[in-house]
């Protein structure tokens, strides 16, 4: 096997959705839309404000069956990585 | 209106997925704060993959009635958590519920939440269920012709059959 694993491979967000001023269910909610368009094995930067996305977003991911490949709290804000599934 | 509700068990994928999980709401209450609890989980469920579906029961259905869901208000009178702080005797004066009213719909613009009508679009397009409680709308003197399009109209054991096959249920 050659292909690395998802933490040292180069992450090239297939789409960018930026959240910033949404309050819960909003960012869900339309990552979920913009994850919709997205191939399975694509990758979603997201950009959040609200706290709260910190524990939703990885959440929502669980439930779906995505993968958060990162997420970064920048204190006022909040950055993700987000795989999307072949489940949904 | 698709007529009788088909309340079967949560719909199965193809190819042997698991089935979606579900959440089953009881939505109880007509005013403007309680509209939003179970249009904000329902809609956040689908987000999630889940199916969800919400029950709206007594005053609750005021949320499918075309004529109300856009007029629903505040209680000034008996809510000391509200968006003005009143005592009781001056919650009752005309007036304090259209206040009480106004300051919540500005906080919710201010946070750019959506207004009950979008959260009902928004659920539907995602495919949230809605059930109108057929005792309310016999009891309450609602037509079919009165409540929003899209309404499944069922009673009790129609819900609880819908319900029973929910990973999560919740009384709003």
């Amino acid at each position: 096997m050659t292909q690395s694993p998802p933490t040292q491979r180069e992450i090239t967000p297939a789409d960018s959705l930026d959240c910033s001023g949404l309050l819960c269910p909003l960012p869900v909610y339309k990552t979920a839309l913009a994850l919709g368009n997205l191939q399975p094995g694509e990758v979603l930067e997201l950009i959040t404000t609200d706290p709260g996305a910190l524990e939703d977003i990885p959440a929502m991911a669980r439930q779906r069956g995505d993968t958060v490949l990162a997420s970064e709290d920048r204190g006022s804000s909040q950055r993700f990585l987000i795989e999307k599934g072949t489940q949904t | 209106m698709t007529g009788v509700a088909e309340t079967a068990a949560p719909a199965r994928a193809a190819n042997d997925e698991p089935p979606k999980k579900r959440l089953a709401l009881v939505a109880s209450k007509g005013t403007l704060d309680q509209a939003y609890p179970p249009l904000i989980l329902a809609s956040t469920a689908v987000s999630l993959g889940w199916e969800a579906g919400i029950y709206f029961t007594f005053y609750g259905l005021d949320i499918l009635h075309q004529d109300r869901f856009n007029k629903l208000k505040v209680a000034s009178l008996a809510n000391p958590a509200g968006p003005i702080q009143l005592p009781n005797l001056l919650g009752a004066v005309p007036g304090a519920t259209a206040a009480a009213t106004k300051v919540m719909k500005r906080w919710m613009n201010d946070a750019r939440m959506p207004e009950v009508a979008e959260f009902i679009d928004m659920s539907r397009e995602l495919g949230v269920r809605f059930f109108a409680c057929s005792t309310t709308m016999g009891v309450m003197g609602v037509d079919e012709s009165d409540l929003i399009e899209g309404c499944d109209i069922a009673g009790a054991a129609a819900f609880l059959d819908y319900a029973a096959a929910a990973d999560v249920q919740l009384f709003v």
